[in-house]
């Protein structure tokens, strides 16, 4: 009897516990890494290689909020989720932070209890067809078997390109990323649909790549960027600024070898947290961002490390270049 | 409970005594430990229950059941559940709730049956006095039932479309129906005008074939004279249809699949998904349904085969008429749990993306929507319905195979 109290007493306290929400940043530095979710391997976003060490610039958002919170860019507990797990893992308090190529819309926003905490991609759906089907365009696919994975705005989009074009198709669904594409190399379907930048990167990791094509129609709009929990702004702010300290650096032009020279700019020395107190606002030590920045890297060295032209995934700026050389990537002034 | 305790009052009574011996009452005691247990197992799950909806609306998530109206916004893998219900990306969260259940329902009652058929089969080859028949059957149970049933699921389904060809060179008999790695392409029937009458003619020779049954078996009974009906019964319920069939011409018409830019079109596409599926499952289940088997017929005394083979019956009719029936009764409980959970293992089939219950609405919807506790607890309701109307069937068929007049 007293062990059955004792176990209704703990359960209790358990169930108490989950209705008491600390800071996630205390939470995190409390026990010393931050929890981040991410696919279950995307070669160039979120992989890890054999020795266990994962890479990747949805990665590269997790490791830069650990040394913004932590000053260590290693301290970060990756959680590989597939498309279906990613908010229920994130809602439920499993992860701190969604790092895992997903895209940013109004019902995911407004309606999960998520808070989306930037872009760090700008993709859009495509559409990879074998070379031997002669196929050179998305409006010849009628009548196609489409491999698409389950649980993502792709699926949602696809459905309404079909609608809108009046092309009728089979979708095969399948739960991870693996299986869709064993799907497709095993001629399950003919068409492999998904955003721009997994099919390059999935592309790369074919046998042979050039058996492949990827179709020239991009059919939506795919933001991709990490996501938080609603309700902790503090948290959001880190997340969202560590980002934006990537972005900024590049714009301003300070790389991870050259953080620690000293200038005469304003904005660099406000950037590094040597003048200012942007760091009291996010509740963060001075170096934050010079952590980011050291360790990690500013967005154009992420980028090109893993997913850049002289990388095998091979995919140019386009439009994530700075809107200052091109592209769309912004970030607000850090003042 | 109540009269425990007033008979327990009234003997402490008797003997005039006071609420020390109430205490020490076993009975009475039981009874206060129990209610104690109660009302902590209430409590907890309220309180559970309490924070997880204070939880879910201090994180702006959204609650309730109006999701189910809106569109779903998603292609399904056609098969059954699409046709039935008619799918289209334009239909409610609800009607992939219904596509999702009739794939799911499909899976188990084909599973079902399959498992029975082939469980029975290898039950009693198991104990076959042919050594190499009784070996392989135990080779095969000890293979399928100790690998994991998921491994399997996903072995066949690879297996299936990797080993058959594109559809280019599907593999065709009479070019009436096509095997492909896309699937297995049937003839669509499409009936015309007076098919009804055909499908009358098959149930009226399904009731005369019953009725006829009845008739020799009454007259089995009366007079010893055996009449065998099995060429009645076939030519009622498979002969006068077609007869029928072909008196008013022919009302069918056949949708043959003829190859397209990419697919076989047409016809009546059987998705590997569910081939493999239902093979995997069958192929698993049917192992504990063998040993089941087995196990009822080894439970029937060897005194009554003997005394069948005493009075003359041949191996086939005493096992026909004594002991199947006889191990039946012992097989069915086990073979009870077997159905429960072929129909629970069916939601595995999300790895290889079959549309069941929980690959599209507790998968694609539940993210899409993202409130899992509805969700979840709309697809376990489903499950534990289901669950329950099979032990409730099985409990039916049990009473009705006891033994009689004991």
């Amino acid at each position: 009897m007293k062990q059955l109290l004792k176990l209704t007493a703990a359960s209790l306290l358990v169930v108490g516990a989950l209705g008491v929400q600390a800071s996630t940043l205390s939470d995190v530095q409390a026990k010393g890494h931050v929890s981040c979710g991410v696919s279950k391997g995307l070669a160039g976003f979120s992989s890890a290689d054999s020795s266990g060490t994962w890479t990747g610039v949805d990665v590269d958002v997790c490791r830069a909020v650990a040394a913004a919170t932590l000053g260590d860019a290693t301290k970060v507990k990756f959680v590989p989720l597939t498309a279906k797990e990613r908010f229920t893992a994130l809602q439920s308090g499993e992860i701190d932070m969604l790092s895992r190529n997903t895209t940013w819309t109004i019902t995911r926003d407004a309606s999960l209890g998520l808070n989306f905490a930037g872009v760090n991609y700008y993709d859009g759906q495509g559409f990879m067809v074998k070379s031997s089907l002669g196929v050179s365009s998305a409006m010849e696919l009628g009548g196609a078997a489409i491999c698409i994975q389950a649980g993502t705005t792709t699926e949602l989009n696809l459905a309404d390109w079909g609608k809108a074009n009046g092309i009728d198709y089979n979708s095969v669904v399948s739960d991870t990323n693996a299986q869709t594409l064993s799907n497709y190399d095993a001629g399950r379907c003919d068409v492999l649909t998904t955003d721009a930048s997994g099919l390059y990167s999935m592309r790369a990791g074919a046998n042979d790549p050039s058996e492949h094509v990827v179709l020239p129609e991009i059919i939506s709009k795919e933001p991709l960027g990490p996501v938080v929990r609603q309700g902790d702004d503090q948290w959001f702010n880190i997340v969202r600024w560590s980002l934006n300290a990537m972005i900024t650096a590049e714009e301003i032009g300070v790389t991870s070898a050259t953080v620690d020279m000293v200038s005469n700019n304003p904005e660099r020395e406000r950037l590094m947290g040597r003048s200012g107190s942007t760091h009291e606002y996010v509740g963060l030590t001075s170096d934050w961002t010079y952590q980011i920045i050291k360790q990690v890297g500013n967005y154009s060295e992420s980028f090109e490390r893993n997913i850049g032209v002289n990388t095998p995934i091979g995919i140019a700026r386009g439009v994530n270049a700075l809107w200052s050389q091109g592209g769309i990537l912004y970030s607000p002034p850090f003042r | 409970m109540k009269k425990l305790i007033l008979d327990s009052l009234g003997k402490s009574k008797h003997r005039g005594s006071n609420f020390r011996d109430l205490l020490y009452n076993n009975e009475v005691r039981a009874f206060f430990f129990q209610v104690i247990t109660f009302v902590l197992v209430v409590g907890l799950f309220y309180t559970a229950i309490g924070n997880l909806f204070e939880n879910i609306e201090e994180r702006g998530i959204n609650t309730g059941f109006s999701f189910l109206n809106n569109r779903a916004g998603f292609d399904i893998l056609p098969f059954l559940g699409n046709i039935v219900v008619d799918y289209t990306p334009e239909s409610s969260n609800l009607t992939v709730f219904y596509v999702g259940l009739v794939n799911t329902l499909v899976v188990a009652f084909i599973g079902i049956i399959l498992s029975t058929l082939i469980g029975l089969l290898i039950g009693i080859a198991r104990l076959s006095n042919n050594y190499l028949i009784s070996k392989l059957a135990g080779g095969y149970i000890e293979l399928f039932r100790n690998i994991p049933i998921l491994l399997q699921i996903l072995f066949w389904y690879n297996l299936f479309i990797n080993i058959f060809p594109h559809p280019k060179q599907s593999l065709a008999f009479f070019d009436i129906a096509f095997l492909n790695q896309r699937g297995l392409y049937l003839p669509k029937p499409i009936p015309e005008d007076g098919f009804l009458f055909v499908t009358l003619a098959f149930i009226i020779g399904i009731i005369a074939a019953y009725f006829i049954k009845k008739f020799f078996k009454k007259k089995h009974e009366l007079t010893g004279a055996h009449t065998s009906t099995w060429t009645y019964t076939l030519g009622l319920v498979i002969g006068f249809p077609v007869i029928v069939y072909f008196l008013i011409g022919s009302p069918l018409q056949f949708d043959y699949a003829v190859l397209g830019k990419f697919n076989l079109k047409g016809g009546m596409a059987v998705v590997p998904e569910f081939l493999a599926l239902t093979f995997a499952l069958s192929v698993y289940t049917a192992t504990y349904i063998a040993e089941a088997i087995r196990s009822g017929i080894e439970a029937v005394d060897k005194g009554q085969k003997e005394a069948a083979a005493a009075i003359g019956l041949s191996p086939i009719q005493s096992l026909k008429l004594i002991v199947l029936p006889q191990a039946l009764r012992v097989a069915i409980p086990p073979t009870i749990n077997q159905y429960l959970n072929l129909t629970k293992n069916s939601s595995l089939a999300t790895v290889i993306g079959y549309p069941e219950l929980m690959s599209t609405f507790g998968g694609t919807v539940l993210n899409q929507v993202g409130q899992a506790v509805e969700i979840l607890a709309m697809a376990m309701l489903v499950y534990l319905v289901i669950s329950l109307f099979i032990s409730l069937l099985l409990n039916y068929v049990n009473k009705k195979m006891e033994i009689q007049g004991r």
